[in-house]
């Protein structure tokens, strides 16, 4: 169980960010959880609530992309995506396989904030900007 | 309402992931071997680690030890009876060990008068998993009262494993335990990692064990 000091690290590290964009409002933060992260989105859901309270991410919509492991198979030549965690084995050829190439992700890939009421010729920074 | 999608990109763990990066220098440029071990609590990490540490000392080597637990100095207290110097890290409530903890216990040690440091993480086969302490070998143990199918339960860690122990092997054949099975599942989940069947009680296993580990240490110095 140490999802909470994970969102915890998510909620700092987000509100240090935020300081960019003052009065801003968080709407949503996206993560990438490898499937080998130890981590279940179930207790992720439950502690981002109870993390968020009180801070500028009250409120906000917590959004886990799992992503599958990727191994390497040598004899295959390629990438290839284990089917689970239960047999370390390229699914095509059947050889056992140990070179890594994605699963232990665990990452903010972006949050989605308000900035309120559109100011006319506001300078945009960087980021995806969308008008609502 | 303006919305702003802020890209980050950023590692959740970011912080224990530096630490650890600028641990891994320090034991590597002090040329000492260092090794986490993790498993459920009650695996027998703690008197294989008394083993391992009094054995080493046998042979000339230079050992110390940290030990977490959520509370008690219990377990420091039993290895510091090999003679080696030991560390308790007390987690108050926290599930593993994390890189700033390890910093901390470490003020005042003189790395390069050391061979050998071991870590004996929290008991638990989940989230020391996702914490890098700087270790060079991330030792997964096993104890024959545990089940077979342990590794299949919990691939994220024996899949991050360097190597695995199985412990207890002296009362394996009362506890019904199926060696073969135990073995094939862990090399399900980490295919070709070194096995080693010991026995703290008896000390089966334990000179393979101590020659893995002088072969890696030797390994270290080459680099």
């Amino acid at each position: 169980m140490h999802e909470l000091s994970i969102v915890s690290s998510v909620v700092d590290s987000v509100t240090e960010s935020l300081a960019a964009y003052p009065g801003a409002r968080v709407l949503e933060v996206r993560l990438r959880v490898g499937a080998l992260a130890a981590v279940i989105e179930d207790s992720l859901q439950f502690c981002y609530g109870i993390a968020t309270q009180g801070t500028p991410l009250e409120g906000s919509v917590l959004v886990v992309k799992t992503l599958p492991v990727l191994m390497y198979c040598a004899p295959c030549a390629e990438l290839v995506e284990l089917p689970g965690l239960q047999s370390f084995t390229c699914p095509r050829c059947g050889e056992p396989v140990g070179d890594l190439r994605q699963g232990r992700e665990l990452e903010i890939e972006s949050f989605e904030i308000d900035e309120g009421p559109a100011a006319p010729g506001a300078q945009k920074e960087s980021g995806v900007e969308v008008k609502l | 309402m303006t919305t702003r999608i802020v890209e980050l990109r950023r590692g959740i763990l970011k912080k224990n992931d530096e630490l650890a990066h600028g641990l891994r220098e320090r034991y590597s440029a002090a040329g000492v071997l260092v090794l986490n071990l993790v498993s459920s609590p009650g695996t027998g990490k703690t008197a294989f680690l008394e083993r391992t540490l009094t054995e080493l000392r046998g042979r000339g080597a230079r050992v110390a030890a940290l030990v977490g637990d959520l509370e008690t100095d219990n377990d420091a207290r039993r290895l510091a009876a090999s003679g080696a110097p030991v560390r308790q890290i007390n987690t108050h409530g926290i599930c593993h060990l994390e890189a700033e903890m390890v910093a901390k216990h470490l003020e005042g040690w003189d790395l390069g008068e050391l061979d050998y440091l071991f870590i004996e993480n929290v008991g638990n086969l989940v989230c020391p998993s996702s914490y890098d302490l700087g270790e060079r070998i991330r030792v997964a143990l096993l104890s024959v009262t545990e089940g077979e199918d342990k590794p299949l339960k919990y691939p994220t860690l024996f899949n991050s494993a360097d190597a695995a122990i199985l412990t207890k092997i002296d009362i394996a054949e009362p506890c019904g335990f199926d060696r073969d099975l135990a073995l094939a599942n862990i090399n399900r989940i980490r295919p070709g990692i070194r096995i080693f069947e010991t026995s703290a009680r008896t000390g089966a296993g334990l000179d393979a064990w101590l020659d893995y580990l002088g072969e890696r240490r030797a390994e270290r110095a080459l680099v």
